[in-house]
Formats: C-alpha cells, structure tokens, sequence
C-alpha cells in the first residue's frame, strides 16, 4: 500500500513535469509528435528506474556510511553518465529493434534533470531500496503521461492559429501552464 | 582570424542578445521551479553565477589540456565540484534559503545555460573574455529570475522581496505561486519578448529602406 501510494504520488499527484518542474528541457524539446514523445518516455522511465537502485546503493551503502557526503553530486552525475552510456551499449548488442527506438534518446536522458532529480530526492528522502524503486517508476510514468499528452496537444496546435511572437517555446509553455492547472485537480487524492 | 569583438560586447550580449532564459530557452526548470519569489529567484541566479563564472575560468584555463574525447566528463565533474561549493555554503549560512530551493540547487549541476557556456564558448576563448561572457550570461538569468520571481510575488502575494507593494483590497492570484502560474508567465514573457523584437527588428528594417529611397533620390537629383 505504502509502495502504491508513492508509486501514483511521484506519477501523478506530484508529477515531475507538471508540478516539479524537472525534465521542462525535453518536455519542450521532444514533445512534437505523439510516437518520439512516448519513446523518450520510455527511455526515460527505464534510465530512472536503473538510476533509482545504482544510486540508492551509492548513497544509502557508500556515501553514508564512510562519510563521504559531500561527493553525492560529482558521483551521483558521473555514475548517472557512465550508467546510461552502459545502457546504451547493453541495448545495442542484445536488441537492435529497441535500440532503433530509443538509442537517439538515451545521450539526451544524461543531461535531464529528471534523472538527477530523481537521485537527490531519493537520498533527501530517506527512501527504503524497494520505496526508490517505486518512486522511479513513478516518476518515469509520470513523465511518460505528461510528454504524451502535450505531444497530442502539439500536434493539433499545428493546425491552430497562434499569433506570430508566441509560435514555438512560448505557446508551448502557456499549454503546459493549463495542462499542470488541470493535474492540480489530483491535488487533494493523497 | 576573425575580428575580436570588444569586451564590453562579450558580457553585454548575455543580458539580451543571447539571454539564456528568453533567446536560448535553457535553464528552463530551475526557472520556473524557484520563482515563487523574487528572492528565491535572486538566491538560485545568483548561486547560477557563481558556478557559471568559475567553471567558466577553470574550463577556459585548461581548455588545451583536456583531450577532447573526454572534455564532456571533465567539465561535469568541475562544475559538480562548484556546485557543491554552492550548495554547502548556502546550507551554512542561509538554510532557510537553502530549504526553499529544496533540490534545486545540486540540480545546477545540469543546468544547461552552464554546459551550454563551458561548450560553446569557454573551450574556445581565454579566460578573460569567458569570465566576462559568464558574467554577463549570469547577469541575464539574473535578470530573467528577479522579472519572473517579482511578477509572481506580486500578483500571488502582493509583495515584492516582501515589502507590500498592493493595497490589502487587491484580491491576491493564487495561482500564480502555484507551479501552473509559473509555465503562464514564463509563457507570455516570451511572447511579450519576442513582440518587442519583431517590432525592433521592422522599424530597423524600415530605415533601411527609407535611407535606401533617400539616397536614390539624392542621386536621381544629382543625375538631373
């Protein structure tokens, strides 16, 4: 129960995109079409959660214990790096269908703040192992759901007729504002 | 060798020019994330400056060292040691600060105006000039930060850096310290923004072509 209810806050209540702010980078940037949105999500989903264990083993077995927390960011960002090109290399050599579809995507995941985010909230949040695990999938449905959506948005905001200055970044933004008013009705479920 | 431009040149383009916030969209999330209020805006700009200014000089200084296979990694790790450094002495000497920026100052470390930057320019320039270049990106996002921090205090609070500024009968809009306010006015700031240099852009075309008439015209005179 404990798990579920970290599982639909971190996915929908406190949605990383909409209510946190992490990730707006590929938000804006990859969420033109429908099919690449839901791919980067699902790149992303499958980073946070690896991301999820290999950071709470980093912090909550080596950093603590030996003192060493004033290494958390350079190692949670080294580690997060090496992981996803690691990723990215398994992908490769076992399935070259998967890697068609998310292999763009993975060097991007590396600069997401998601990712990152994902790693200082686990530790400020003094998470049990299977609680992070849950927190990551989580917010990597979360992400999932949110990029999909404005995608679908975008796509018939092609066909809208935006005046001339807020074509792009800043009618993408004013969408994104309605879209988090309207998650903001989950505010009160947990 | 191309022309030098001038040092004032090198930090005055980041206050407008290229503004990291409304030209380049980057840095996006710490942007909307932290200005709820113009202080929180000020405190996370500045602590953005910081790192941006010595990772800037410290890329720039070893830039011929690095090989550049691995450039990426090593300028990660400098700006992951700035961050901390940030991160540590706002926890000591502001903690309620510290508090409210919650997670959002270890993220700088992937800010993107600050690899944006060591990338695009300090691996290319001296020190100097990158000391300036970050100085003036820095003061951009500052800029940016207080703009958006101040208009979302005053409408969702009614305050600016917490004095009063509107009367106690002006309804406060809650939603904009809410994370929907955020997207709204970053939103419409860019627009406004980009408004302002369509029409610049026009009238700077329009006396193009005037000088162009007038300058026809004196020589059509002069030929008669």
């Amino acid at each position: 129960m404990e798990l579920l209810i970290i599982f639909i806050s971190a996915a929908i209540v406190n949605n990383f995109v909409l209510s946190l702010f992490l990730g707006i980078c590929p938000f804006i940037g990859v969420s033109n079409k429908i099919s690449s949105s839901l791919s980067m999500g699902m790149a992303t989903t499958f980073v946070m959660v690896i991301t999820a264990v290999v950071s709470w083993i980093l912090y909550f077995k080596i950093l603590l214990p030996y003192n060493l927390k004033f290494l958390q960011i350079p190692s949670f960002i080294l580690v997060i790096a090496s992981l996803v090109q690691f990723v990215e290399m398994v992908i490769k050599k076992v399935s070259q269908p998967i890697y068609r579809s998310l292999g763009i995507f993975l060097p991007l995941i590396t600069t997401n703040c998601a990712i990152l985010g994902l790693a200082l909230l686990l530790s400020m949040r003094n998470y049990s192992f299977w609680e992070s695990i849950f927190f990551g999938l989580g917010a990597g449905a979360g992400f999932t759901m949110a990029l999909v959506i404005m995608a679908g948005i975008r796509e018939e905001l092609e066909m809208a007729d935006v005046p001339e200055a807020f074509k792009g970044a800043p009618i993408t933004l004013i969408t994104a504002g309605l879209l988090a008013l309207a998650f903001m009705g989950f505010a009160g479920m947990i | 060798m191309k022309k030098q431009i001038s040092y004032w040149k090198e930090f005055s383009k980041g206050l407008w020019e290229i503004n990291p916030t409304f030209k380049q969209v980057l840095g996006m999330c710490p942007t909307l994330a932290v200005t709820v209020s113009a202080i929180n805006g000020v405190a996370m700009a500045l602590a953005t400056t910081f790192v941006l200014i010595f990772s800037s000089m410290l890329i720039s200084t070893i830039r011929k060292l690095v090989p550049s296979q691995v450039r990426i990694a090593a300028y990660i790790v400098i700006i992951a040691t700035f961050v901390t450094i940030a991160d540590f002495v706002m926890k000591a000497k502001f903690p309620e600060l510290s508090k409210a920026l919650g997670p959002f100052v270890p993220l700088i470390v992937v800010n993107c105006v600050i690899l944006g930057r060591a990338e695009a320019f300090a691996s290319k320039n001296n020190p100097l000039r990158s000391l300036l270049d970050a100085l003036g990106n820095g003061t951009g996002f500052l800029i940016a930060l207080t703009l958006m921090g101040s208009i979302r205090e005053l409408l969702g609070n009614r305050t600016i850096f917490g004095y009063q500024l509107l009367p106690e009968s002006f309804q406060p809009l809650l939603i904009m310290i809410l994370p929907a306010g955020a997207f709204i006015t970053l939103g419409l700031m860019m627009g406004l923004a980009n408004i302002y240099m369509n029409k610049k852009k026009k009238s700077e075309i329009d006396s193009v072509i005037s000088k162009y008439k007038e300058s026809k015209a004196t020589f059509e005179e002069s030929k008669a």
